[in-house]
C-alpha cells in the first residue's frame, strides 16, 4: 500500500516509472527506485508456543524495519515472545507436484509414531 | 541467539492457568493492579492533581496528533505503528487524569477532563499540540517528544505518589519502543536522500521555539520535585541532550539545528558571519560549556529568545493549533453530552 505523504492520498496505478507518480518531484534525476518495500514472512513464538510459528507477511524496507513492523502488526494482542523475520524470496519451498513423490512414502510407516509404548500423561505436544 | 529462556519447556506451557486454550495473547494484567491508591501523606492535593494532569494533557494531546495519521501514513505499516504508539499514550493518559480526579477529590473524571476543560485549563508543553508538515516532521517531533517523556517516566518510578510511579513503570517500556521508532526514523530519513534529510532538518527547526519549555519547571513541578513525587528537569535535560546528540552525531546533524534563528538563517543560505555568533553565542549561554554537548544547551537555553518564547503550556498558554485540536477532540462529547456506544 502506497499513498504520498504529503497528501494522504493513494497514488493511482502505480507507473514503472516513479517520476510518473503524483507527487514525484518531476525531473529531480533520481535514479528509479523500489515502490514496493520488499515482502517480509514474519514467524512468532507466542508464550505457550514451543516454536515460531509463520503468522503472516509485511512490507518493509529491510530486516531491523521488519522486526519493527512485525512487533507492532502481530504482537497488539499479547501474543509474542520471540520474532522471526525472513525475506519471502529467501524461502525455497516444496512445489505441490512434488507432493506424492515428497509425501506419499511415509504414509503407511505407521512404527515411525511412538504408539507403542505408554507417554506420561503430563507430557504434552507430542 | 534464539533462546528459550526456560529450563524446562513443558514449564512453559504447563502453567495453571485457565486461558491455557489460547494459543496467542494471554497473559494480560491490568497497570494498577495491587498498586497503592491511598494518597501520599503530607503532599498538597491541588499541586499533586495539577502535576497528573501535566503528565497526562502531555501524553493525551500527543496521542491525538498521533490518531491524525490514521488514514494517511505512507505506509500501511506505519500507521498500525502510529496507532499503537498513540494508544499507549492514550492509556498513559487515562491512568493519570484519573489519577488527578481521585487527588482532587473534585468528581472529575478522565472524560470530563478530556472533553469538558476549556484551552487555557490544558497544561500540556505545546510541543505535544503543533501540527506535523509531514512524517519526517511528525518523526523529529516523537523522537524529541519521546527522549524528553522517557527521561522523566524513568525518573518517576521513583514518584511518592504510588500511582504515578505505577504508570511511569509501565509507561517507561512503552515510551523506549516510541523512541526507537521514531530514532531508527530520523536515522532513516536524515541518512536517506537529500530530500529526506532536509524533511528531517526542517521538523527540528519546527520544534526550536518550544524545546526550552520542555526543561522549565513550573511553581507546581517544582514544589512536587521537593516532595518528592515529581522528576527533575534538570536531570532530564542532561540525560534528553545525550540521547539526541547520539542521534544527530551518527548522521551528522549539527546540535544547533534546534536553536532559534540557526534554521531560518541556513535555509537562507548561510549568512556566515551570523551564523557563526549564533554559534558562539550558543556556546557562551552555557558558561563553560564547549563542544557539542554545549552548544545543544546552549541552543536549548537561547530558544526562550523565539517568537513563541514567553508564556508555556504548564500555565494554560497555547498555541493556535490547540484551539483546533480541541475542536476535534471535544466536539461529539460536547454535542452529545452523556452520549455512550
Amino acid at each position: 500500500m502506497t499513498k504520498d505523504a504529503k497528501t494522504g492520498q493513494h497514488l493511482e496505478g502505480l507507473a514503472s516509472d516513479p517520476a510518473d507518480l503524483p507527487g514525484s518531484p518531476s525531473g529531480s534525476g533520481h535514479a528509479a527506485v523500489d515502490i514496493e518495500w520488499p515482502l517480509f514472512e514474519v514467524f512468532l513464538r507466542s508464550k505457550r508456543g514451543l516454536n515460531h510459528v509463520h503468522v503472516g507477511s509485511l512490507h518493509a524496507a529491510d530486516a531491523q524495519m521488519a522486526l519493527y513492523h512485525a512487533r507492532d502488526l502481530y504482537t497488539r494482542r499479547n501474543e509474542g515472545v520471540s520474532i522471526w523475520v525472513v525475506r519471502a524470496t529467501d524461502i525455497a519451498a516444496s512445489s505441490p507436484e512434488e507432493k506424492d513423490p515428497f509425501f506419499e512414502s511415509s504414509s503407511d510407516k505407521i512404527y515411525r509414531h511412538p504408539t507403542f509404548y505408554e507417554i506420561p500423561t503430563n507430557v504434552p505436544h507430542m | 541467539m534464539i533462546a528459550m529462556g526456560f529450563d524446562n519447556v513443558y514449564e512453559s506451557i504447563g502453567e495453571d492457568n485457565d486461558d491455557r486454550h489460547w494459543a496467542f495473547g494471554t497473559g494480560f494484567s491490568e497497570t494498577l493492579s495491587g498498586v497503592e491508591q491511598s494518597l501520599p501523606i503530607g503532599i498538597d492535593v491541588n499541586d499533586l492533581a495539577a502535576y497528573c494532569l501535566m503528565l497526562g494533557d502531555d501524553a493525551l494531546v500527543m496521542s491525538h496528533r498521533l490518531q491524525e495519521w490514521v488514514a494517511r501514513a505512507p505506509e500501511l505499516e506505519e500507521e498500525t505503528a502510529l496507532a499503537n504508539i498513540a494508544l499507549d499514550l492514550l492509556g498513559q493518559a487515562r491512568l493519570l487524569l484519573t489519577r488527578a480526579g481521585v487527588v482532587a477529590g473534585s468528581g472529575m473524571t478522565e472524560d470530563t477532563y478530556a472533553f469538558f476543560r476549556d484551552e487555557n485549563e490544558f497544561l500540556n508543553v505545546r510541543l505535544a499540540e503543533l501540527t506535523d508538515a509531514d512524517f519526517g516532521a511528525l518523526m523529529a517531533r516523537l523522537f524529541v517528544f519521546s527522549s524528553w517523556r522517557l527521561a522523566i517516566l524513568k525518573r518517576l518510578r521513583a514518584s511518592k505518589d504510588q500511582v504515578v510511579a505505577a504508570v511511569a513503570s509501565k509507561g517507561a517500556k512503552e515510551i523506549t519502543y516510541h523512541r526507537d521508532y521514531a530514532a531508527q526514523w530520523v536515522v532513516r530519513l536524515a541518512d536517506g536522500t537529500d530530500e529526506s534529510r532536509s524533511r528531517i532538518v526542517a521538523g527540528l527547526c519546527a520544534l526550536s521555539p518550544f524545546i526550552s519549555e520542555l526543561f522549565t519547571a513550573s511553581a507546581v513541578e517544582q514544589r512536587m520535585l521537593y516532595a518528592g513525587v515529581a522528576a527533575d528537569l534538570a536531570d532530564v535535560r542532561t540525560e534528553v541532550v545525550g540521547v539526541l546528540l547520539e542521534v544527530f552525531s551518527e548522521v551528522e546533524l549539527e546540535p544547533q539545528v534546534l536553536g532559534a534563528g540557526y534554521c531560518a538563517l541556513s535555509a537562507r543560505g548561510g549568512l556566515g558571519g551570523e551564523l557563526d555568533s549564533i554559534r558562539s553565542q550558543m556556546m557562551g549561554e552555557h558558561g563553560s560549556g564547549s563542544g557539542r554537548e554545549g552548544i545543544l544547551m546552549g541552543a536549548i537555553a537561547l530558544a526562550e529568545m523565539g517568537e513563541h518564547g514567553s508564556g508555556s503550556g504548564r500555565e494554560g498558554i497555547h498555541t493556535k493549533a490547540m484551539v483546533e485540536l480541541l475542536g476535534d477532540l471535544q466536539s461529539l462529547a460536547r454535542s452529545y453530552p452523556g452520549a455512550t456506544w
